[in-house]
């Protein structure tokens, strides 16, 4: 079973993160890491690996810095990478993304392509349907568990209103939500071994999809930018065996009861 | 008038808050058909008709129910390519988003989801608000390309209702031939949640929650909530102990919650738990860390005990509503 899977790039903790919006002219300086959701992607896609066999090959499309993203992966085990790098691609939305996605995961050849359930600077959620859609197989998404047997995947979601047991035969889009595993930490020996394995370097170009990324092919404009204003006046209390009336109190005065 | 698709949502005909809402929106961009999937006895049109909708587009098929997404979106790229709507409006759900991406590749059209608002711009272009980077800011967002899709989240404005007209409204079937292709990932079993008699997360309009302070001991929370007649939330950290489930959690990888109070118990207030909570009208905090980051958030906050602090609360709510005043 091959596996390749989709990881994002994303600014590295939540503070940078703001940070790095309230000047967004200037992202510069703003470490990034492999998004936390995607680990589970990898692990998942490990597992597999391991009770099966196969090959997993992680993807990313991202700037130059993107390739640690790649090299965490290597290091928690996955045999290879791929990254997929071009000024162009950058200010794509998730259509682009996909784009590339797509046509990158079909030169690269898959049984699964695994994906994490939400980047956490974008946080859409929507790359792998509109991956599954422009490769024409079945998507799997949101997994909360994922059984494999024979060329069959079962996953279990946890849909707005019930638990779902849904199945489907490859090749597909599979993508797991953080209650699937627990991710591994690279040990030495994985960090060891990560600096032999062979990461490639494609261009937009190289996929045939040149005009149709970044900005100007985006399907959306942002037009205005606004800071959510800090609450302010919030009044806190000290509980002196009456902080319950206190809070009533607030509450009636707000008309909230 | 353009006609704007609204896709409904629906649990066995009973149309959800947010249907409401869409159709809201709707009528700012032109004239609402609602997108009904599922079986047409159970369709109640006075519900739709009510908040604008003249016409509703019936769409019945096993696929809808028993497959994972792509169905619908092929029913919905079918509707745009045959009655050339000038929008389609679809709720911000997990599956509706996921449809939603689907129909946007399908369309090569621009999409924005998890809307908290959608007007008519100046330039003509179907415009959106959409708050970014869990909550902290607000973007506003045009869309330039083919028809525009948006997924609005819950909570977003109050609908007024009978502002629908008054002339009945027009159902009309529509067959679509699903493909094979779009059956492909089929639900084989579906437990319905328990139905715990409390407000349904996502849409109530007051939440009360509790995290690792509760101990594992939600009665406090329960309690109050139920004196507010409030949905109950827990954080990642209530969850991963084993005390909530999962489903009621709020969150980055959880609920996104907009009500109007939002009352959090133990609660630290890590970034990925206010990602989910931060459009809360009101935040109210019980924690027994002054320090703690959620007061930074709050309007009100009590610090001490949350035990203590919320059954007294209670018991007093209680007692003011018995004498009256
Ligand atoms: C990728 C990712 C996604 C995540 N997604 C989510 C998510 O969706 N939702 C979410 O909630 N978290 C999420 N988290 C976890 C998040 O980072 C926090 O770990 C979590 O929210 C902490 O939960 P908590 O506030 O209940 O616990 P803690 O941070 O441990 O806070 C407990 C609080 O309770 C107070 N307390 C203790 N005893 C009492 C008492 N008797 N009375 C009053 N107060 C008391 C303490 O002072 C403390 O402030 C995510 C993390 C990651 C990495
Ligand atoms: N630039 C990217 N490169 C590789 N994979 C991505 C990229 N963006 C999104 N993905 C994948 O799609 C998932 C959902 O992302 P999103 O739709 O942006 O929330 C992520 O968890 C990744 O698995």
């Amino acid at each position: 079973m091959n596996i390749v899977v989709c990881v994002k790039y994303v600014p590295a903790t939540a503070d940078r993160r703001f940070s790095a919006v309230d000047i967004t002219v200037d992202r510069a300086g703003v470490e990034g890491t492999l998004c936390e959701l995607d680990e589970h992607a990898i692990e998942e896609a490990l597992r597999i690996t391991e009770a099966d066999e196969g090959e997993v090959t992680v993807v990313t499309v991202g700037p130059e810095e993107a390739a640690d993203a790649i090299a965490r992966g290597l290091q928690m085990g996955a045999h290879k990478g791929v990254h997929i790098v071009d000024d162009a691609l950058h200010g794509s939305d998730a259509a682009a993304t996909s784009l590339v996605l797509a046509a990158a995961v079909r030169r690269i050849g898959y049984d699964i392509v695994l994906c994490g359930m939400a980047s956490t600077d974008g946080a859409m959620g929507v790359v792998p349907a509109m991956l599954a859609e422009r490769l024409g197989v079945p998507q799997l998404t949101l997994a909360s568990q994922v059984t494999v047997e024979g060329g069959t995947v079962t996953i279990r979601r946890e849909s707005d209103t019930a638990t779902e047991h849904i199945e489907a035969s490859g090749p597909l889009v599979l993508s797991v939500t953080d209650r699937s595993n627990e991710p591994r930490y690279p040990s030495f020996k994985g960090i060891m071994a990560a600096k032999r394995k062979l990461v490639e370097t494609w261009s937009p170009a190289e996929l045939g999809i040149a005009p149709e990324v970044g900005p100007e092919a985006a399907g959306t404009r942002v037009s205005a930018f606004a800071a959510r204003p800090a609450r302010t006046g919030g009044q806190i209390v000290s509980d002196e065996g009456e902080g319950g009336v206190r809070l009533a109190e607030y509450l009636v005065a707000q008309k909230l009861v | 008038m353009s006609e704007i698709l609204v896709v409904v949502d629906h649990i066995g005909g009973a149309v959800r808050k947010t249907t409401a809402e869409l159709l809201t929106c709707a009528r700012r961009l032109g004239e609402p058909s609602a997108v009904y999937f599922g079986a047409e006895d159970g369709l109640i049109p006075g519900q739709l008709a009510r908040y604008g909708a003249t016409k509703v587009y019936v769409l019945d098929d096993d696929a809808y129910r028993d497959c994972l997404v792509a169905p619908k979106a092929e029913a919905l790229a079918h509707l745009v390519a045959t009655r050339r709507p000038a929008a389609v409006l679809i709720p911000s759900t997990l599956e509706g988003k996921e449809v939603a991406a689907r129909l946007s590749i399908k369309t090569d059209s621009g999409l924005v989801t998890d809307a908290s608002d959608i007007v008519r711009g100046e330039d003509g272009a179907v415009e959106t608000a959409k708050p970014v980077f869990g909550g902290a800011f607000t973007t506003t967002v045009s869309i330039t390309k083919g028809t525009p899709i948006v997924t609005l989240k819950p909570n977003s404005l109050t609908p007024p209702e009978n502002a629908g007209a008054t002339v009945p409204i027009e159902v009309e079937t529509v067959d679509v031939a699903v493909s094979d292709a779009a059956k492909a990932a089929r639900i084989i079993r579906r437990e319905s949640r328990a139905d715990l008699g409390r407000p349904d997360l996502a849409h109530a309009s007051i939440v009360v929650s509790g995290g690792r302070g509760t101990g594992g001991d939600f009665d406090a929370v329960e309690a109050f909530a139920d004196c507010l007649g409030a949905a109950v939330g827990a954080s990642r950290a209530a969850v991963d102990a084993g005390w909530y489930p999962h489903a009621l959690q709020v969150g980055q990888t959880g609920v996104t919650v907009t009500p109007q109070l939002y009352v959090a118990s133990g609660i630290s207030g890590a970034i990925q738990h206010i990602a989910g909570m931060r459009s809360s009208r009101t935040v109210v905090a019980v924690n027994k860390d002054p320090d703690a980051p959620i007061f930074g958030l709050a309007d009100f906050g009590v610090v001490g005990d949350l035990t203590s602090v919320l059954v007294q609360a209670t018991t007093e709510i209680d007692s003011r509503r018995a004498s009256g005043a």
